[in-house]
């Protein structure tokens, strides 16, 4: 969300402040969502480990790094080819941010499988790491919108969401290396909850 | 009898009330409308005729004009902007961003029928209705486009068209469009600035927002004049390129220029002596720019 919030006004010097603009990203977000959740589950599927898990984080941060590095590289050519600023910012919402919001859409089912012990337990499990993301979701656009843009430049914000979510990559994998340690026999059960 | 007065007695009296605020208040709605980015509403009190964004929030008029004298403008802010003439007198292209009822592009039509006059306004619904309510109308000379400002000025810049009078008036209503204010947007305003251009902005003259505005305009342009009437809560920043003309150029263009303003009600001899250097802002304060520009935080402050 924090990158959602953000990413209007990374594209606003190319194509403006208006409504369609936002349209194009939330429909680019939804989108890359959708598409995350739906190969998230598909990977749940097959040998689900913590180590794969861990990789979402670190992939969604890497694929993060263009948004800061190459955003006018990105955008100029666009601005160049399409005159139209509502094609033109649903073309540049989905090279910049198409591929690091489906990883993060991953991380939901993939949590899910992880964290669910038995069917029973299944919903219950779902429901709580839907109000975890959610919440994370909800304070992650407040804080961007009311407090970060007044203290930081944009792309400042956007490294401190890249290295949370380096962060985030980085303790699952050192929490999983402990326990695997600790215990010849690791069966994972919910101990990562961040999105 | 006197129980039968009893209950018709607030009856009447709340009768009455409604008779003496309808003769008072005689401002009629002609018009209402919700667009994507503002509530608009035109309001007509007598033969004034006024624009309003947002009227639910206490927003002050847009635009007005009086029906029966069209020529005359109303609004100070309106009038200061043709102070912009005392730096370049005789614009022949001119970019206006911002529609509003179109009073001021009307005007400069009028006054100047050669010059090419191209508008920017990011909403239809306001074109629409400076169409109908404002008498406003495109012609050989003078075209609307819809469209944000920003992707207007930026595309302007790459096909290397250049204006020589340059009004940004796109800060009406209560959200300020935050690319619109930072040192690259103005930079682009630069790329499409003729060597002679001025560039009249109407901005803002309170909160911290000034300081921030200020500092960023004179990071870009250096020095500029900061138009500010006694009467009025707007301020007008004037700039061109060149370093600004000494204060008796500018009395001298004033008279010579004042007679054709009449009709509009400008009273241009009075400006000269209200366009200031002086810095009045917190230097300290941060330059927007795209990183940076959180405006609307800023305003509320």
């Amino acid at each position: 969300m924090t990158v959602e919030m953000l990413g209007a006004r990374i594209m606003a010097p190319y194509f403006g402040g208006s409504i369609s603009v936002w349209g194009s990203l939330i429909t680019v977000f939804m989108l890359a969502l959708s598409v995350g959740y739906l190969v998230g589950g598909r990977l749940s599927t097959r040998n689900p480990n913590p180590k794969t898990f861990a990789l979402f984080f670190i992939g969604a941060a890497i694929f993060s790094i263009p948004i800061i590095v190459f955003a006018d590289a990105i955008m100029r050519p666009i601005f160049l080819t399409i005159e139209d600023p509502r094609y033109g910012s649903l073309l540049a919402s989905v090279f910049l941010y198409f591929i690091p919001t489906s990883i993060l859409g991953m991380i939901s089912p993939y949590s899910v499988r992880l964290m669910v012990d038995s069917h029973e337990h299944s919903g219950h499990m779902a429901g709580l790491l839907f109000f975890v993301s959610t919440i994370g979701s909800a304070g992650g656009t407040l804080a961007t919108s009311f407090y970060f843009v007044l203290w930081f430049d944009v792309n400042q914000i956007l490294w401190g969401a890249v290295a949370v979510l380096l962060l985030a990559g980085s303790v699952i994998l050192l929490i999983n290396y402990l326990l695997q340690n600790s215990a010849t026999d690791t069966r994972v059960s919910g101990y990562e909850k961040q999105t | 009898m006197k129980n039968k007065l009893r209950l018709l007695l607030p009856f009447l009296s709340i009768c009455g009330l409604l008779a003496v605020t309808q003769s008072l208040v005689a401002a009629e709605v002609i018009h209402e409308e919700k667009s994507l980015y503002r509530d608009i509403n035109v309001v007509q009190t007598g033969d004034r005729r006024c624009l309003i964004f947002n009227v639910h929030r206490g927003d002050r008029n847009q635009t007005c004009v009086d029906v029966n004298n069209r020529d005359e403008l109303i609004f100070s802010y309106t009038k200061m902007s043709f102070a912009g003439l005392l730096l370049t007198p005789e614009p022949k292209k001119i970019l206006i961003a911002g529609l509003g009822g179109g009073t001021l592009p009307l005007a400069f039509n009028d006054l100047f029928p050669d010059a090419q006059i191209d508008v920017v306004e990011v909403d239809q619904a306001v074109v629409n209705v400076a169409k109908e309510f404002f008498f406003f109308e495109e012609n050989a000379n003078m075209s609307v486009s819809v469209n944000d400002a920003r992707v207007f000025v930026k595309r302007a810049g790459i096909l290397g068209e250049k204006y020589d009078f340059i009004i940004l008036d796109a800060f009406g209503g209560d959200y300020i469009p935050e690319h619109l204010l930072t040192q690259e947007f103005l930079g682009e305003i630069k790329q499409i600035m003729t060597e002679d251009a001025v560039l009249v902005a109407n901005t803002f003259s309170t909160s911290r927002f000034y300081d921030h505005e200020s500092v960023t305009y004179q990071r870009v342009f250096g020095e500029f004049f900061n138009f500010k009437l006694p009467n009025s809560g707007n301020r007008l920043i004037i700039t061109q390129l060149d370093p600004l003309p000494p204060r008796g150029n500018l009395t001298t263009r004033a008279q010579s220029l004042a007679p054709s303003l009449e009709k509009y009600g400008v009273p241009l001899l009075e400006y000269p002596n209200r366009l200031s250097t002086r810095v009045d802002w917190d230097m300290s304060r941060r330059v927007l720019t795209d990183q940076y520009a959180p405006a609307n935080l800023l305003q509320g402050n």
